[in-house]
């Protein structure tokens, strides 16, 4: 099934201090169904803005190339319109929504999802059993549910809220947008083991990382290497190790 | 197209169709002619059968008023009101003042019942859920004030077994004349500003309120005020004593017919708690607001004003305005007991063509007294909402405090967010802190809520809640919830 | 030309002076008769009103001390280390470009030329009162120009006023004009310095025009005669990345009103208007600002303290206007004062206006007293209370004067804080100023 995320000469750009930026530079990537992809790369190479551009954010803008998911036209949809057909984005440095109760706001997301997806919506009960049974698998206190989206977490608290989103939102394609970082490793593993639950042959997962450490316990499926805005290189997990180990300043060099 | 954009037009397109609370009730009337004189006050006097006392009081108020000019100094415009050409008395025919609900004209209970008002005392608001840890609810005794007079009130049963007095204030006037000749004007005097000076000579109803000492009253007060009929000022009076130690939460709603032309709505509000009394008065504005164009619309012209007389006495304004299309009102604490406490919590939300003007005056006489303001500003389409309010520390206020917090959100770029604080400190050990913010719903957080599925309304819808929470969580339950619906329906188009 | 039809009773103090004022000055003479002086039921006038000048009869004539106690009062206005004693300096005395003190042949690459104010008399519809009074009544304008591309370093800019004594009913009134056109790419510091001695009323106006790019630091020291009156209006027009960085530093004059008319006319430009001041005895200061951001992407910053001791009155405005084109607007906007006695009173009115939905304006105002705990504090640490209240009040306000970013300038008016400070705090009476 290689129709399942495809990435094909992507390019897009960022109005950046009065001009553009382009920031991806000819993106080429399939993840079929039921693997997990590691993309690595230097600060500022477009890791980001990937992540990004395939969830939908605007002011990222697409000049050429296409996104197709599920045979779907990923590009022509609106960001929630990507969430219903499964696409998650778990962010880097999560959103703070002062007032918006976080267990209110999981909810809502929930059923915009179910329904979008012409699944019945949760009640109140069934909705909290549901998402007291993912605390409790995240390690998470259920205080948190009370609390603000994201407003006064910590890091680590932050991080976990987003793999309990995606744990509920249940998504087919999962990106991570370096949320292994600033995390200990307790919490580290409480991350993986959120995205291996998931793990299942109609589920893929795109993994944005500079560490081996959180790889240690994802077994990923393919490694690339990204570098000014393209794939420069792909391979298997030792791919990750070497660059563990040396860098990606041999991988730079072949490239330039 | 960025997400603000896209909502920016989806307000634009917002029509009329969006007020639900349109309709008309066609129902008999007794109306006076147009015109405002003597006469016209001695035939309402005369009409409510008032005392020689209180016909008296209203003549010197309207020479007052007569002296006296429309305030021009709020930031909003609107053409000058011809007050002659306005009726104001309207009543029902068919008995007015009914003693029980079966005496009540069907139509109105009908009107009442569209509207979601619970006329009959077994009923009560559906589809509210408790939240958890919440306080259980209390039932609701209803005023039902219809145009100029009370058409129902309900539970005086129960109250009166409490001892306490919920009814119209006509019939206060005849019933309990010594409690209101002593405090009708002693908090909002008749000449305190134009408008007060207006409704003090031709106010119709309203509701009175009067708590013992030591008396909890054991249900939420309301009152739902309805305009109907064409070309009428409404012009009602509400007043409410709390005696020592006693409490009560008062809810006030109101809702008017979708009219091309605009109408004036000016009421006073008085309260008075004395020694460790304490008043919750709580309001969903909901006036027509005029059509998308600015047509139509009430011209709302409000004096709301507490006085902690005694000792610890609290008072607490909550208020979400969305509705009419000027709103000119500043609900206000005169804190004179010593560790009294004033609250203020707001939402205005403005949208096409509104005008609102609207804050409050904390005014400090009292040792320890405290006072907080949280208010919260919403504007879209094209209009303009400002925040007005003065905190103002006396000699005497030693030890006071007043914390503010004042906060805008705009929607769109035709509309206007203003500011307007007062500070004023008499007292070195009177503290004051003000803090305000004004901004838009930020892409990052509309982003957010996107990408886990929210549709765009429902991302702003969510956006503006949380943003008016810290007020939204003082309305008693029912409110709470029906408030959060009319901000929704208030930006509709944006927020579902 | 016109000529002056003024009813008396419309213009009180000034009556005479403005039936004097013929020629092309009649044109504001009349606008100024027509509204007058502005009252407490002017909203920019709410919390300070100016009936106290109206016990006085302003007269044309004053008097000049000799140049050599000139001289020593200038050597005395000066930080006494000398630091500024080198700059470019240009002297007005009693609002009168003095050729004599000023050493402007100093200026190199800086074009300097003093008038009469004759080409001043346009009026515009919305020139302010007390703008138009300075039109009416000037007599000497300077006008600076700061060529394209040219760092002008600092100039100060010394006031000497002497008035009248405090028994007449008489008093003389200057109304001096300062214009600094700073080109593209320049920047210079202004340092203005104000003294005083004796009943008069100082009614400068001043106007910045900033060009594209370039930057200027203004900062005054107010030190007028407690008796005076101040009455100065400050109008930077900022183009296209320029900025304009302000402070202004209060003691003297029984009633002054600093009232700055900030417009950020270009795309990515700023402004910091911040100041303190310092008032005791029955004092009334006025900060009042009105920034307009007028284009897009501009900052607006302003942070304002205020001491206030014995029955001293502090008035703090600051509007911030922005109009619907101006997106991304970054304002922010912080008073705060101190009340050091009972009698002591604060009025704020902070106050934003905006149309432009794509902004981020905030404002913050506090008033209160010392903090005992801090006091305490430095108690417990064996600081005397008289003492105690002096460190904290000196670090509110030099913290203020630290936002001053050049070193000389920053470091005079941290000097003439402390002497003040000294001075102040504690008495109950007002000495007379640094000409005593």
């Amino acid at each position: 099934m290689s129709n399942f995320l495809k990435i094909s000469g992507l390019h897009a750009k960022i109005e950046a201090d009065g001009g553009d930026k382009e920031i991806l530079r000819g993106v080429d990537l399939e993840i079929p169904a039921g693997e997990l992809h590691v993309i690595m790369g230097p600060n500022g190479c477009g890791k980001s803005t990937l992540a990004y551009t395939l969830a939908g954010r605007e002011d990222y803008e697409v000049t050429a190339g296409s996104v197709s998911f599920k045979g779907q036209d990923l590009l022509a949809m609106e960001p929630d319109e990507r969430a219903a057909a499964g696409v998650f984005l778990a962010f880097q440095s999560p959103v703070e929504l002062p007032g918006v109760n976080n267990a209110n706001f999981l909810r809502t997301a929930v059923n915009s999802v179910r329904r979008a997806r012409g699944e019945a919506e949760m009640d109140a009960v069934q909705f909290l059993k549901t998402v007291r049974a993912a605390t409790k698998s995240l390690s998470m206190q259920d205080e948190m549910l009370k609390r603000n989206v994201n407003v006064g977490f910590s890091g680590g608290e932050k991080k976990r809220n987003e793999v309990l989103q995606m744990t509920l939102l249940q998504p087919s394609l999962a990106i991570l947008d370096e949320t292994d970082s600033g995390l200990d490793v307790d919490a580290l593993r409480i991350v993986a083991d959120g995205v291996n639950k998931l793990r299942a042959p109609d589920f893929s997962a795109l993994v944005i990382t500079h560490h081996q450490r959180l790889l240690d316990y994802l077994s990923p499926d393919r490694i690339h290497v990204m570098a000014k805005g393209r794939i420069i290189r792909s391979g298997g997990p030792e791919l990750a190790r070497q660059i563990d180990q040396d860098g990606y300043a041999t991988f730079l060099a072949d490239a330039a | 197209m960025p997400a603000v954009t896209e909502t920016r037009e989806q307000i634009e397109k917002l029509g009329q169709s969006t007020y639900r609370w349109g309709f008309e009730t066609d129902i008999e009337m007794d109306i006076a002619p147009k015109g405002l004189d003597e006469d016209t006050i001695r035939l309402i006097s005369a009409r409510k059968e008032e005392p020689e006392w209180l016909l008296e009081w209203r003549l010197a108020a309207f020479r007052q008023w007569q002296k006296m000019e429309e305030p021009e100094w709020a930031k909003v415009a609107y053409p000058k009101i011809d007050y002659q050409d306005l009726h104001y008395y309207a009543a029902p025919k068919k008995k007015p003042g009914p003693k029980s609900l079966d005496e009540v004209d069907p139509e109105l209970l009908r009107t009442y019942e569209k509207l979601g008002i619970p006329l009959h005392e077994q009923a009560m608001l559906a589809g509210v859920e408790p939240e958890e840890g919440a306080e259980p609810r209390l039932p609701i005794a209803v005023d039902a004030v219809f145009d100029s007079v009370s058409v129902a009130t309900t539970f005086r049963k129960t109250l009166q077994e409490a001892g306490v007095i919920f009814c119209p204030i006509s019939e206060a006037v005849r019933d309990y004349p010594e409690l209101v000749r002593k405090y009708l004007g002693s908090v909002v005097p008749a000449g305190d500003n134009f408008f007060s000076a207006l409704n003090s000579a031709v106010f119709t109803d309203g509701s009175f309120v009067y708590v013992p000492a030591g008396v909890r009253c054991p249900m939420e007060l309301s009152t739902y005020f309805r305009i109907n009929a064409r070309n009428t000022g409404q012009f009602e009076r509400t007043l409410i004593i709390v005696e020592d130690r006693g409490s009560v939460s008062y809810l006030e709603g109101c809702t008017a017919p979708m009219r091309d032309e605009n109408q004036l709505h000016a009421a006073v509000v008085e309260l008075v708690a004395m020694e460790d009394a304490s008043i919750k008065y709580s309001t969903v504005q909901n006036w027509y607001p005029g059509d998308e164009n600015g047509r139509g619309g009430i011209y709302n012209f409000v004096t709301k004003r507490g006085a902690c007389r005694g000792a610890r006495a609290r008072i607490s304004w909550t208020q979400v305005e969305t509705g009419s299309a000027v709103t000119w009102k500043y609900p206000s604490c005169i804190l004179q007991g010593e560790g009294s406490v004033g609250e203020f919590y707001s939402v205005a939300v403005t949208n096409n063509f509104q005008q609102a003007d609207t804050g409050t005056k904390m005014i400090h006489i009292g040792r320890n007294t405290r006072s907080t303001i949280i208010a919260k500003t919403i504007s879209a389409g094209r209009s303009d909402s400002t925040y007005r309010g003065l905190v103002r520390m006396m000699p005497k206020a030693s030890g006071a405090r007043n914390f503010t917090q004042c906060d805008s959100l705009l929607i769109g770029d035709q509309c206007g967010a203003h500011t307007v604080p007062y500070i004023e400190n008499r007292n070195m050990s009177a503290r004051i802190e003000h803090e305000a913010t004004t901004s838009r719903i930020s892409e990052d957080q509309m982003f957010y809520c996107r990408s886990r599925g929210l549709s765009e309304e429902d991302a702003v819808g969510l956006i503006v809640n949380g943003f008016c929470k810290d007020v939204l969580k003082e309305l008693p339950m029912e409110f709470a919830v029906e408030a959060q619906k009319l901000l929704a329906i208030s930006l509709e188009g944006s927020v579902g | 030309m016109n000529s002056v039809d003024i009813s008396v009773s419309d213009v009180g103090p000034f009556a005479q002076r403005l039936a004097a004022a013929g020629g092309v000055r009649s044109l504001a003479a009349n606008a100024f008769a027509e509204v007058g002086l502005p009252g407490t039921k002017d909203e920019a006038f709410h919390y300070t009103s100016l009936r106290s000048l109206n016990r006085l009869k302003f007269i044309a004539d004053s008097v000049v001390p000799s140049d050599a106690e000139l001289e020593s009062l200038i050597d005395n206005a000066l930080p006494s280390d000398g630091s500024l004693a080198s700059a470019t300096r240009i002297v007005f005395v009693n609002g009168i470009f003095s050729e004599k003190f000023s050493t402007v042949s100093g200026l190199s690459a800086v074009s300097f030329t003093h008038g009469t104010q004759e080409e001043q008399h346009s009026v515009a519809d919305n020139d302010l009162p007390l703008v138009l009074l300075n039109r009416a009544l000037g007599c000497s304008t300077a006008e600076l120009e700061v060529p394209e591309g040219t760092d002008a370093g600092t100039i100060v800019i010394l006031s000497l006023n002497f008035g009248n004594a405090t028994e007449g009913d008489e008093a003389p009134s200057f109304h001096p004009h300062l214009h600094v056109r700073v080109g593209k790419g320049a920047s210079v510091t202004l340092a203005e310095m104000i003294i005083g001695k004796g009943v008069y009323l100082n009614n400068p106006v001043s106007v910045i025009n900033v060009a594209k790019e370039a930057s200027v630091t203004h900062t005054k020291l107010q030190r007028e005669s407690a008796d005076a009156f101040h009455l100065a209006t400050v109008s930077p027009v900022i183009a296209e990345r320029g900025t304009y960085n302000s402070f202004t530093l209060g003691f003297g004059a029984q009633l002054s009103r600093h009232e700055v008319h900030a417009y950020l006319e270009g795309a990515g430009s700023a402004v910091h208007i911040n100041g303190a001041q310092l008032l005791v005895d029955r004092q009334v200061g006025d900060i009042t600002s009105v920034i307009t951001h007028a284009a897009p992407n501009c900052i607006s910053r302003q942070t304002v303290r205020n001491v206030l001791a014995d029955r001293a009155r502090g008035v703090f405005q600051g509007k911030v206007f922005v109009e619907r084109i101006a997106q991304k607007t970054d304002g922010y906007q912080m008073n705060q004062a101190l009340l050091l006695s009972e009698t002591a009173e604060m009025n704020a009115k902070p106050e934003l206006e905006i149309y432009a939905d794509d902004v981020k304006c905030s404002h913050g105002a506090t008033v209160g007293a010392l903090d005992d705990d801090q006091l305490f504090y430095l108690c417990s640490r064996g600081i005397p209370d008289a003492e105690a209240r002096r460190i904290l009040v000196e670090a509110f306000l030099i913290e203020a004067v630290g936002l001053v970013e050049v070193d000389d300038v920053r470091a005079a008016l941290e000097g003439a804080l402390s002497a003040a400070l000294v001075e102040r705090i504690g008495a109950t009476t007002m000495g007379d100023g640094s000409l005593s």
